[in-house]
């Protein structure tokens, strides 16, 4: 009789606490991932699709599903320290070249007003219509080189972006000393290895 | 008049180095041989050039309009020819270059249409408009535009307005001669802000270091018969500082990221009130300031200086001792090395002082940090400049903005008190830059995002749309088809040559061709398939005959004369056309 009561007693406990849990699960359902939320926030948003995907979303959603961290150019070697801090991986050097922010600049003479710059270009920085010349709005333009491939007359280039007064910063007031890449490293340090270990 | 004064905690007692430059009474300097006149020499909106290379102008004449609220126009400081509008050196620790206006004097120095008005007749609008196209901004070395600080809250009554002639900085004195001079036109320009702003009380602030100053000033106020306090406070770097003068003179305290207005209290400069008297009462607009000229020179003194003047000039006009090493900009406290002499006066510049390693040893290396706290004691602003300076350090900027980094006014009491020599002004204003260099970064990230995103829905749904449209078209193109192949095949014989003009009309034929079965059924077929065409043929037509130009209604009757003249021309012309395009072997459809 006993027996009963005990398996009776755990079968609704079983019972209860499940429907609280279902109840649960679809009160306070979470619309979509948070981690890729939390790793689009650190991806710099130049939608230029060099690391492979078309947008900074599909990256985040595909680094979230366990792709390398390390394809995002812009971003830069700061941009992978991040999202390594975030999700707990190792820091892996970037598979490409850093290069210094760029902005698009149209040579307006040569331009014939295609407009396949325009669709080209992810976040709506350029301005024209057919047959007529267009131009890139430098301030919101992202430097995602997009638009320098359709175009039939090559009238655009990439200018970086120079230091001027309204993005100077102040220097940090001591000298960095910069950790130079493994190999140079390695080389630098075999022959003080021997010192090392005398010590 | 004996008045309570308070203290603010912190600061530090420093040599003031004053008495070399206050000898000699202002002096106007000569017309150098070249001014590039920066345009933005205030905070807030860029001013755009009015003026392009090769236009004359005159003194006062402006150069750059005011871009936006937060703004102040910028004039020619002197009548002459306007060399180029182009990027020139800068008076900023960067050395970076920024559009100035370069004008070659012509040596006249003739003024524009100078239109003096009293301003009791202007509304308070038209008082705040005078004073943005006059250019009037803060000199204390802010710069931020007058007129945006002459709006009083509407929460807040305005109890005091407080006049800043404390001038805590060493070696500095404009302010100094400015109100021993010029006192009566001080107090005239005070008088305008008080006017303005509605103040309960109006106290002008100068420290005990400057007694001539002091006693010009009271003068000046008896004299107009103003209801202004003249208040001496004790000489204590920064007591200068708006937030701190304000603590001495009034007892309040600004909070952390607050304003003075939410506590009813305004401050300005002197130098400030007495462009704002200048601008108003006699229509000139800011083209020129007064400058300390000291340090290592032989004849320290201050100059009257037109804005755009370059410094090495200026200078010159002092002797400045061989051994010269360079131009400080300011004071010794929150001064900077100008990286390049030639770079121009601006409004910002109260001072210029030769340096030299007599007066200025270099500083001996920083030392590690003992936390002994003399920094925390110093400051005026009661923050914790240890803590900022090893967040800093750390480049851990948010913890630096947890110790309120951003009200840090970089006094440098911090620097000159360590004990282990850590510059830790540096340390800050680095966190500063890298902080806002974030903040834009995060800001541009954001605007792309929602670019790429109202893009992408601009595209699906532009998708959608034509899907649709196609589907639509189909969809019609479907039933017409039916209907038409149900019409030719209760037809079959009259098909060729009998063009129906709408397939409806033929659908009761149709049941009637299905009653009696077609002889030949490959015919039928065919005849059917001719009878498609031929019908679209027919509707091109009739949509051709059916389509009117749309701009032929309601003509004048000239018109309608003009219209039948080209009908009846083409009349003509038309059989000549049509037998020249049947000779050229082409369809007369064509032709037409």
């Amino acid at each position: 009789m006993e027996i009963v009561l005990a398996i009776a007693i755990m079968a609704l406990g079983a019972v209860v606490l499940g429907a609280a849990l279902g109840f649960a699960s679809v009160k306070f359902k979470v619309e979509g991932n948070p981690l890729v939320e939390k790793i689009e926030g650190i991806l710099p948003q130049t939608q230029c699709g060099q690391c492979g995907y078309p947008g900074c979303r599909p990256y985040a959603e595909a680094i979230a599903q366990g792709d390398e961290i390390n394809k995002c150019p812009p971003g830069g070697m700061e941009g992978v320290q991040k999202l390594a801090d975030l999700l707990g991986r190792e820091v892996k050097a970037l598979d490409a070249e850093e290069k210094p922010k760029q902005v698009a600049v149209i040579d307006e003479n040569t331009c014939i007003g295609c407009t396949l710059c325009i669709q080209a270009c992810p976040v709506d920085a350029i301005v024209g219509a057919a047959k007529q010349m267009h131009t890139i709005v430098a301030g919101l333009c992202t430097g995602c080189e997009l638009c320098l491939p359709p175009c039939p007359v090559e009238c655009i280039r990439m200018e970086a972006v120079g230091e001027n007064l309204d993005n100077w910063k102040w220097k940090y007031p001591i000298v960095e000393i910069k950790a130079t890449p493994p190999s140079a490293r390695d080389a630098a340090t075999a022959g003080s290895a021997g010192i090392k270990e005398a010590a | 008049m004996l008045r309570e004064l308070f203290r603010f905690k912190g600061g530090v007692k420093l040599p003031a180095n004053k008495t070399q430059s206050t000898g000699l009474p202002i002096a106007v300097a000569p017309l150098p041989s070249r001014l590039a006149v920066p345009l933005h020499q205030s905070i807030g909106g860029k001013p755009r050039p009015v003026v392009q290379a090769g236009d004359r102008v005159r003194k006062g004449q402006l150069i750059g309009e005011a871009d936006g609220w937060i703004s102040a126009a910028v004039h020619a400081p002197t009548s002459g020819a306007v060399a180029e509008v182009a990027m020139h050196v800068q008076p900023h620790p960067s050395g970076l270059d920024a559009l100035c206006v370069v004008i070659e004097p012509d040596g006249r120095d003739e003024w524009i249409e100078r239109t003096p008005v009293d301003y009791r007749t202007l509304t308070l609008e038209e008082l705040r408009a005078r004073l943005q196209q006059a250019g009037v901004v803060g000199l204390g070395g802010a710069v931020f535009p007058t007129h945006g600080k002459l709006t009083p809250a509407k929460t807040v009554p305005m109890d005091e307005l407080v006049i800043n002639g404390a001038e805590c900085e060493p070696y500095i004195t404009c302010d100094d001669l400015l109100m021993r001079e010029r006192a009566e036109e001080v107090v005239r320009g005070a008088g305008i802000f008080r006017d303005l702003l509605q103040p309960k009380k109006v106290l002008i602030g100068i420290e005990d270091n400057k007694p001539e100053a002091a006693a010009a000033m009271r003068a000046a106020v008896d004299a107009l018969g103003e209801p202004f306090s003249v208040v001496v406070v004790p000489t204590l770097y920064p007591a200068g500082g708006a937030k701190q003068l304000i603590r001495v003179l009034t007892g309040k305290e600004v909070p952390a990221s607050k304003r003075s207005t939410d506590l009813g209290v305004q401050c300005f400069n002197v130098a400030t009130a007495y462009t704002a008297w200048r601008a108003i009462a006699h229509g000139e607009p800011v083209v020129s300031r007064i400058v300390t000229v000291t340090g290592n020179v032989q004849a320290p003194r201050n100059y009257e200086v037109l804005l755009g003047t370059p410094m090495n000039e200026l200078l010159g006009l002092a002797n400045p001792h061989p051994d010269t090493g360079g131009i400080i900009m300011g004071g010794p406290m929150m001064g900077f090395l100008v990286p390049d002499p030639r770079a121009p006066v601006t409004k910002a510049t109260n001072c210029l002082i030769a340096h030299d390693e007599r007066l200025f040893p270099p500083k001996p290396p920083e030392m590690p940090c003992i936390r002994c706290g003399a920094c925390a004691e110093a400051c005026p602003h009661e923050l914790q400049p240890f803590e900022m300076y090893w967040f800093a350090r750390a480049k851990n900027f948010g913890k630096t903005q947890e110790y309120h980094i951003f009200d840090c006014i970089e006094c440098g009491c911090c620097s000159f008190v360590c004990p282990s020599r850590i510059p830790l002004v540096q340390y800050f204003r680095f966190a500063k830059s890298e902080i806002w260099a974030r903040e834009r970064e995060k800001n541009a990230a954001d605007g792309a995002k929602a670019r790429f995103e109202f893009k992408q829905q601009r595209e699906e749904r532009e998708k959608a749309e034509k899907a649709e449209k196609l589907a639509r078209a189909a969809a019609a193109q479907a039933a017409k088809k039916a209907a038409e192949a149900a019409a030719a095949a209760a037809a079959p014989d009259h098909a060729p040559d009998h063009a129906p003009d709408h397939a409806p009309d033929h659908a009761p034929a149709s049941a009637a061709a299905a009653a009696a079965p077609p002889p030949v059924a490959v015919d039928a077929e065919k005849a059917a398939k001719m009878a498609t065409i031929q019908a679209a043929i027919e509707r091109a037509k009739a949509q051709r005959e059916a389509a009117r130009p749309k701009n032929t209604e309601a003509l004048s009757a000239d018109q309608q004369r003009a219209v039948a003249e080209i009908e009846q021309r083409r009349a003509v012309l038309e059989p000549v056309l049509t037998d020249a395009a049947a000779a050229a072997g082409e369809s007369p459809g064509k032709a037409e």
